[in-house]
């Protein structure tokens, strides 16, 4: 849920990055954390496993700059892509402003993605959001790996309101800032509908 | 459809500061913080020092969601305090309606004034942000309502 605290001037939104297990969610975070100036975002928290898999949520605050006397704070999350942790998902989609969807372009991931999609839906339902109307961004990713889906098939299987498209290499940052502007541009003008 | 957004106007804001101060002040805390239950910072108040108070939001709302999960599963409603006890600094979150109070205290403090302290300013934190978010529902004088598209794209340039 968006905050605007006229005191200090801020105002705060809240982007999900959500996708099937290593699809690249954190990818992208560890991306924007390390090419971002320090002062412009916060800390990136993992509460990751041992074996660095996502186990609750990474975290991010990043500041986009003002508008109109405002500075405009997008606090980033990640979800757990791993199926048997759908308790945690369903909570870190509480109070989403936007949801950047990261599909794994390869070819034997094809049903992951269809499975995390589905359940992304039935989340945001279960916290009273409709994907149709929550800004929202598909972003391909790994589109440098030799064994992927084209980007027009992937599309045509996941796409679901004619929302943006992003084809992405999120380890070396292709499409990544691509994909953020785009999820925080339709949050930006979702808030000037009031 | 995202929520409606919450407007906090600047008297609200230092409304809400002047009762976290008067709590921190009562508790022997060492701060005080406000939290919306989707992490949001709303105010703090206190020894705040290096202390990364947006991660720390984020955080404690995770933890409180993590626990109303569980609380969920056996069949509770939430567990409305949760205290974590360090070897020098310890928190205790208390969940106020859609609010969650931490407050971040020392040896100068104990768990049991700091929650006797809590819970008693839980009533009026709760009706002021019942207030605030009335207030936001009717009143959607948001500063992005004239927002053109030329200033969207400027914060990515």
């Amino acid at each position: 849920m968006t905050f605007i605290n006229y005191a200090s001037r801020e105002i705060n939104c809240k982007i999900v990055y959500y996708g099937p297990g290593l699809c690249g969610k954190t990818t992208n975070l560890q991306y924007i954390f390390d090419s971002t100036a320090p002062q412009a975002r916060g800390k990136l928290i993992s509460l990751a496993t041992e074996t660095d898999r996502t186990l609750f949520f990474d975290f991010m605050p990043l500041e986009l700059g003002t508008v109109r006397g405002f500075k405009t704070r997008f606090h980033l999350y990640t979800v757990p892509g791993q199926v048997f942790y759908d308790a945690s998902r369903k909570l870190i989609l509480k109070g989403v402003d936007g949801v950047v969807f990261v599909a794994d372009s390869q070819e034997e991931r094809m049903d992951a993605n269809i499975e995390s999609l589905y359940n992304l839906e039935e989340n945001l339902l279960a916290q009273g959001y409709d994907l149709m109307k929550v800004p929202y961004v598909l972003q391909l990713n790994k589109r440098d790996l030799p064994n992927i889906v084209p980007a027009n098939e992937l599309t045509a299987e996941l796409l679901r309101k004619g929302e943006p498209v992003v084809e992405a290499v999120a380890s070396t940052g292709a499409g990544v800032f691509d994909t953020l502007k785009a999820v925080a541009k339709q949050v930006l003008t979702e808030l000037r509908k009031g | 459809m995202p929520d409606t957004p919450i407007l906090l106007r600047e008297q609200q804001y230092h409304q809400i500061k002047a009762v976290l101060a008067r709590l921190r002040m009562d508790a022997s805390a060492k701060a005080v913080f406000l939290v919306d239950k989707d992490g949001q910072e709303i105010a703090s108040q206190g020894e705040l020092g290096n202390i990364d108070t947006t991660s720390l939001a984020s955080l404690a709302a995770g933890n409180v969601a993590a626990t109303g999960g569980m609380a969920a599963l056996i069949g509770e409603k939430e567990f409305p305090t949760l205290s974590h006890e360090g070897d020098r600094e310890s928190i205790h979150i208390s969940v106020v309606g859609r609010l969650l109070l931490v407050v971040l205290f020392d040896d100068r403090s104990s768990l049991g004034l700091v929650k006797l302290r809590s819970k008693q300013v839980s009533h009026q934190l709760s009706t002021m942000f019942e207030a605030i978010t009335e207030a936001s529902t009717d009143d959607l004088d948001s500063p992005f309502a004239g927002i053109t598209d030329e200033d969207i794209d400027s914060l990515f340039n």
